[in-house]
């Protein structure tokens, strides 16, 4: 497994925190002061009721697989990464965020697979891509 | 806004699948031609343009740029572009801008080169200003893996099978062998389907629609330009969309946005879904034809596997025939496909599908668009059409 290191994304002031977050082990999510909604992406306003009051919550980091697909067509991914699974994770807290599974193989995967998040590295030491993988 | 009758008087869907040697903007005025000599409407009589514009193509501020290059005074302009529903909304659009007696004749063009476009698309560009593709594309998250996704969960929870999404590309097929500018005119069987390669499970090969250049037009008139003209035409009878998205991650694979713009545009129409007798659904995957026959209402909500077995989407005699030019399955998907499926429902009400397509009678003709991607968010577009009292 060497997309590494990993497509830098663009950071953008509300996402940037997410990003260095990961870097230091952390899946942050957002959370509504006002209505309590827990909510990824990271956006300063709350999508359900658009208080400005949100905070950063940090995830356990665990969940399980909502949907899941593995493919060889994924432009500029290298071949060694290839069968890429895409999936997206139901994080305990709720939210289901789009990811990709890691160290495993597409038949290991189910939907309702436990998995946990794994960090890896971009090009900039600061920033990290969270990742998932099945736990035991 | 009254509710005066709103009318397509000309539809034309450019022929080429190929086109290497031609611009952009070119293949706009070949089907802006196309569609106002089917109309029987000059130029000089438009005072209405609609483009999504496909704009990393056709350049900036794209109804700028093709009313100047086509040679229009207009009245009123629409660029809305939400994908591939695009040009199933501008009919609704444009109906919208004549009820208000903004224009009495508007023309819509869509045009695009994805097969044989070797330009700078300019996604690179788009991706990093849409804040959430940046938690998507560093994922590989593209088109072929969101609606994989989105097929993994309609088997999951309704078990639909890998057979009954087969055959929507079967029966899409069926009726290609008779468009002579489909792209893939050979018929190929449900086992054809499953046995193709996968190419991003549960999806095979023959799951996925085609690229092809093309593009196609139409001519939308008012009740006093419609009097002027001999072509017999199609009434706009009701529109609908809706968008669909992320929901702060509360996202539902299965679900469409077509379940909130079909029940929009079946009550603009004062018609149910038993009223309809041709439909032309999206069809960028297999995948997405079943969620959106479900959520317009066809059948019931995971029964669409069952629904599709038999014949239901076969022309002329099925319950429900759909896409009988061969669809963006098999004929054409040139940028954004909500065009023809538009063009293919003018054909079905004019009685002029191919002779061995066409569904004897029709009256009621139902057009959807899907735009962008089920496994993120898109946009849904209905368009109902009726057929002119003869």
């Amino acid at each position: 497994m060497t997309w590494e290191p990993r497509r830098l994304p663009n950071l953008t002031p509300e996402t940037e925190r997410f990003w260095r977050a990961a870097a230091d082990g952390a899946f942050l999510l957002r959370e509504c002061e006002s209505c309590g909604l827990t909510y990824h992406y990271p956006r300063d306003h709350c999508p359900d009721c658009f208080s400005s009051d949100v905070s950063w919550r940090e995830a356990e980091g665990t969940g399980a697989v909502y949907a899941h697909t593995s493919t060889d067509h994924v432009p500029g991914c290298p071949d060694d990464e290839l069968p890429l699974i895409v999936a997206y994770v139901e994080l305990e807290e709720g939210p289901r965020v789009l990811t990709n599974l890691v160290d495993c193989e597409p038949e290991e995967i189910d939907i309702g697979t436990r998995v946990e998040v794994r960090m890896r590295p971009t090009e900039d030491g600061d920033v990290a891509i969270p990742v998932f993988t099945p736990v035991e | 806004m009254n509710d005066e009758p709103v009318y397509i008087a000309g539809a034309y869907e450019h022929p080429t699948r190929e086109a290497p040697d031609k611009s952009i903007a070119q293949l706009h005025a070949e089907v802006a031609r196309g569609a106002l000599s089917d109309a029987g409407v000059s130029a000089s009589e438009v005072d209405g343009y609609l483009t999504a514009g496909e704009n990393y193509q056709v350049g900036r501020y794209p109804p700028l740029a093709m009313t100047d290059y086509l040679g229009l005074d207009v009245s009123y302009t629409d660029s809305t572009d939400d994908g591939g529903s695009a040009y199933v909304n501008h009919v609704g659009e444009a109906a919208n801008a004549i009820r208000a007696g903004k224009c009495d004749v508007a023309l819509v063009t869509l045009a695009g080169r994805p097969r044989t476009y070797d330009g700078d698309s300019g996604e690179r560009e788009h991706e990093a200003l849409i804040m959430q593709e940046n938690f998507e594309k560093i994922y590989g998250a593209e088109t072929l893996p969101l609606y994989a996704m989105a097929a993994r969960r309609h088997i999951h929870e309704y078990g639909t099978t890998r057979e009954q999404l087969a055959e929507i590309r079967a029966a899409a097929s069926h009726h290609a062998q008779y468009n002579e500018d489909a792209m893939y005119q050979e018929p190929v069987t449900v086992a054809d389907v499953v046995d193709s390669r996968v190419v991003a499970d549960p999806l095979h090969l023959l799951d996925c629609c085609v690229i092809s250049d093309g593009g196609g037009a139409l001519v939308i008139v008012s009740e006093k330009a419609r009097a002027e003209l001999d072509r017999e035409c199609v009434e706009v009878l009701g529109h609908g969309e809706a968008v669909s998205h992320h929901d702060a991650g509360r996202i539902d694979l299965t679900r469409t946005g077509a379940e909130k713009s079909g029940p929009r545009a079946f009550g603009e129409a004062g018609l149910t879904p038993d009223d309809v007798d041709y439909v032309s659904i999206y069809d960028s995957f297999t995948i997405t034809v079943l969620q959106t026959l479900e959520d317009l209402g066809f059948c019931e909500r995971g029964q669409g596997g069952s629904f599709v077995e038999g014949g239901t989407l076969r022309a002329p005699d099925g319950e429900l025939p759909f896409n009988t030019d061969g669809g963006g399955l098999c004929s054409n998907h040139p940028d954004r496909g909500g065009m023809t499926k538009v063009i293919e429902a003018v054909r079905q009400l004019r009685g002029e599908a191919n002779p061995e397509v066409q569904v004897p009678d029709a009256e009621i003709a139902l057009a959807h668009g899907t735009g962008g991607y089920l496994g993120t968010r898109h946009a849904s577009a209905t368009t109902i059409l009726g057929r002119e009292a003869r």
